[in-house]
């Protein structure tokens, strides 16, 4: 070991007689740091270099694997977040809405910097700040206090109102307290304040999603229902962070002349343009029209798990009849321009059909590419049903499918696509599993592209799978929620990043010279 | 569908009386399901026949997760047709029963158990200590809250706390006091001290339960009196009570008391001693204490 002097580790900025900065991808590989690093190893009861390789190999063994599927009372990186995550993410598209989380400060600090990392773009959202006293007397005085400051700070037209772990294991009555809230004139009798239990230790974001919407639009519809229709129909998207998405399905509704609301069109809160000035709500659905959603001639909804309570008031309570489509790939994309033709008795507009063919034609260009690759996703369901449809359409194979917020119905659904293509029949579908199971299944049985999000760059790391970046979060990229999945040209671009992934990764197979470079080709 | 529940301090005879009672509302007509909240899952003893086999909680720790819990897994059909769900709870001593209700109440309403009836009953374990055995009283779930009560002094006390609780709900909620039920003691002046309870509460006495062994014989059997002993009395008395729950108009926000005002009235009534009188008997042992 190498006996180091305190005073041997230079300061970050006195290198030489300049004021040279070294970022940290630089600094740590310095001679110093890394002799600091060789120097406490000692201290740490750090294993040789040798056993720890050893043990990293076995972790890729069939006999891991077993054990690995074998664990009951660990999970290690499920794909999915906390119920108020998905919550405060469809309060935000509403007008002048204030997202409120009822709870201690670090749980609405977790979801702010989890939505602002993804789509680099900052997130207000408050809470009640509760502490320990509020745990044992309970949050009423927390939220009584909570709601006056909030409305008189930020003077929101609606507080959209949910809970977290500790309200709901102290049992907060949010229903009674916001109505003493009301009683009490801490808030306005008049101020809409709908509100969802999510307890982050049952469901998942789409949970919340569904809980928040559905208290919305009770809120909001309330007394509104009239005997004759609006004439306009519903469109919801789910948990869907592709905020391309929302405005590529504005752009095809504006085509077919159709009179809409989107409910919760949060495309603008998580993609504000800089005008240099400041503003704070930026939800773009109003609540005149998300009150007047219970009249409209009918409600489509994209991401059938994510909204089967929201779904079940439309349908019994609103007597709508309800749609689950997912204009995804062409034939998602066909099934639901078809359908919302024979629907709306509108024609489908021309410039969809040609910009079908162009989706085609850019299909068949790469489909030599995709046809037979092996590949392992993760994600929502309905967003791994969207991937999984898209797969079989350009003869790719879906081998591995985790979905860790799964569930019975889902699982047989995806179980009946994957069975009718002759893509499929390798598939194998992982509902309630983590990512570390998706590691062992990707070690003993290899794949040749990943789908996922961020934390899928462990699994690239580990396993040297090609590895595309598609759904939430999305941390380590930038921009890729501005584009669209959805429709047709969204084909292109979900197209666009798998081909190219797949592409690259050639490229960096055959790149050794007089080795692989033989097929190091500038045309593929 | 009425929805109601029965609270009262621990081991006053709340799952007796309810269960009694409900199964003269079942001979009466109704449409019932019991929803015991109480970790010892023993609400509904009696109109199985036997302990329930399985409660919510116990179901879901064993499945991993409530979700994967379905509904007729945990509802039995018992005497007189009357539906029986424990929501069950944690060991003495650990996690925390308040939230197990919670997670029980939602379950049975995500999963529609709330169809076609005209009564859903909660029989919810002794004080309300916490927000978890609130749920049966918060908005849209219980409406009528009855208090099981003796002449004893804790019960009386726990009677009172739980009014405070009923009062917290009541004016955003909707919950109601149905009234004071009194499943007597035979202690000293009873009738008489539970009137006059109920009337400072801002209620009544709903009905007067006497004390009678055949309901111990009863339950020895795992009956309830009106199957058991249909002919008794007691039996009797069960109905009426059922009957006077069924019209039952009396529902107020009650006025609970502070501690000073329940110990003048046990005073009055000779359950506790006066200041005075407690300095005499301490003087008379020889050993004076100030008060402090």
């Amino acid at each position: 070991m190498t006996q180091l002097d305190d005073n041997n580790i230079p300061a970050p900025c006195s290198s030489g007689d300049g004021l040279e900065i070294k970022d940290h991808f630089e600094l740590f590989h310095t001679e110093p740091y890394q002799d600091l690093f060789e120097y406490k190893r000692q201290f740490e009861g750090a294993h040789s270099a040798e056993a720890v390789a050893e043990a990293a190999e076995w972790t890729k063994s069939w006999e891991y694997r077993e054990k690995n599927f074998a664990r009951e009372a660990l999970t290690i990186n499920p794909a999915k977040a906390c119920q108020p995550l998905g919550a405060l993410f469809v309060a935000a598209g509403f007008e002048d809405t204030l997202p409120y989380s009822h709870g201690s400060q670090g749980c609405v600090a977790y979801f702010r910097s989890h939505l602002t990392r993804n789509y680099k773009e900052p997130f207000q959202a408050v809470s009640s700040s509760m502490t320990e006293d509020a745990a044992v007397f309970g949050g009423l005085n927390n939220l009584k206090q909570g709601l006056e400051n909030a409305h008189s700070l930020y003077q929101p037209k609606m507080i959209a109102l949910c809970t977290t772990c500790m309200a709901e294991v102290i049992g907060d009555d949010l229903g009674a307290f916001i109505t003493t809230s009301k009683q009490e004139a801490h808030i306005p009798e008049d101020l809409p304040v709908p509100y969802a239990h999510t307890p982050s230790f049952v469901g998942s974001h789409i949970t919340g999603y569904d809980g928040m919407l559905k208290s919305i639009v009770t809120t909001l519809g309330k007394g509104k229902k009239t005997d004759t229709t609006n004439g306009k129909f519903n469109f919801n998207l789910g948990f869907d962070p592709y905020i391309g998405n929302t405005r590529e399905l504005k752009r095809i509704l504006s085509l077919f002349g159709i009179d809409y609301t989107i409910l919760s069109d949060n495309s603008d809160a998580f993609d504000s343009p800089n005008t240099g000035e400041f503003k704070m709500y930026n939800g773009l659905t109003t609540l005149e029209d998300a009150g007047d959603s219970v009249n409209a001639e009918g409600s489509f909804f994209f991401q059938k798990y994510s909204t089967p309570k929201t779904q079940d008031l439309f349908a019994k309570e609103y007597q709508q009849p309800t749609y689950n489509f997912r204009p995804f790939g062409i034939k998602g994309t066909d099934e639901f321009l078809m359908n919302l033709s024979s629907i709306t008795g509108k024609p489908i507009p021309k410039e969809l059909q040609e910009e079908r063919g162009r989706a085609v034609d850019a299909i068949t260009d790469s489909q030599a590419w995709l046809h037979g690759k092996r590949v392992a996703l993760y994600g929502d369901p309905d967003h791994v049903i969207t991937l999984v449809n898209f797969l079989l359409e350009v003869g790719a194979e879906p081998v591995h499918i985790v979905v860790t917020n799964s569930n019975d119905q889902f699982e047989a659904e995806l179980r009946e696509i994957l069975t009718a293509s002759p893509y499929g029949q390798e598939a194998t579908v992982w509902g309630k599993k983590d990512l570390w199971h998706l590691r062992s299944l990707m070690f003993t049985e290899p794949v040749d592209l990943l789908i996922g999000n961020s934390y899928g760059k462990y699994l690239w790391r580990d396993t040297g799978v090609a590895f595309v970046r598609i759904g939430y979060p999305i941390f380590d990229r930038h921009h890729m929620h501005r584009y669209a999945t959805l429709g047709y040209n969204g084909a292109i671009n979900l197209l666009n990043w798998i081909v190219n992934t797949i592409l690259e990764e050639l490229d960096r197979k055959t790149i050794v010279p007089s080795k692989t470079d033989i097929s190091f080709d500038l045309v593929r | 569908m009425r929805q109601i529940a029965f609270y009262g301090k621990g081991g006053i005879g709340k799952s007796t009386t309810s269960q009694n009672t409900l199964a003269a509302m079942a001979e009466q007509g109704q449409r019932i399901m019991i929803v015991g909240c109480d970790p010892k899952a023993d609400s509904t003893r009696l109109m199985l026949h036997s302990k329930a086999q399985t409660s919510v909680l116990q179901l879901a720790a064993e499945l991993g997760a409530v979700e994967d819990v379905e509904l007729d897994q945990v509802l039995q059909v018992g005497y007189r047709g009357v539906k029986c769900v424990e929501s069950g709870g944690p060991e003495p001593g650990v996690g925390c029963a308040g939230r197990g209700i919670i997670t029980a109440i939602n379950f049975l309403e995500e999963e529609g158990a709330y169809e076609d009836l005209d009564i859903v009953s909660y029989d919810v374990l002794g004080d309300v200590v916490c927000g978890g055995f609130a749920m049966p009283i918060r908005e849209g779930k219980a409406q009528e809250i009855y208090i099981v009560v003796s002449g004893e002094m804790m019960a009386m006390y726990a009677a009172n706390n739980i009014a405070r609780g009923v009062l917290k709900y009541a004016h955003s909620g909707g919950v109601r006091l149905g009234g004071l039920i009194c499943n007597s003691r035979n202690t000293d002046r009873e009738v008489e001290l539970i009137e006059a309870l109920a009337e400072k509460l801002n209620t009544q006495m709903i009905h007067f339960v006497p004390r009678d062994n055949v309901v111990q014989h009863a339950e020895l059997r795992r009956m309830t009196v009106n199957e058991y002993a249909p002919e008794s009395q007691q039996a009797k008395e069960y109905s009426a009570l059922a009957e006077k729950i069924t019209n039952n108009t009396n529902l107020t926000i009650p006025t609970p008391i502070t501690m000073d005002e329940l110990e003048e009235l046990l005073i009055q009534f000779g359950i506790l001693d006066s200041d005075d009188k407690y300095q005499e008997a301490l003087a008379a042992d020889g050993k004076a204490v100030a008060t402090v």
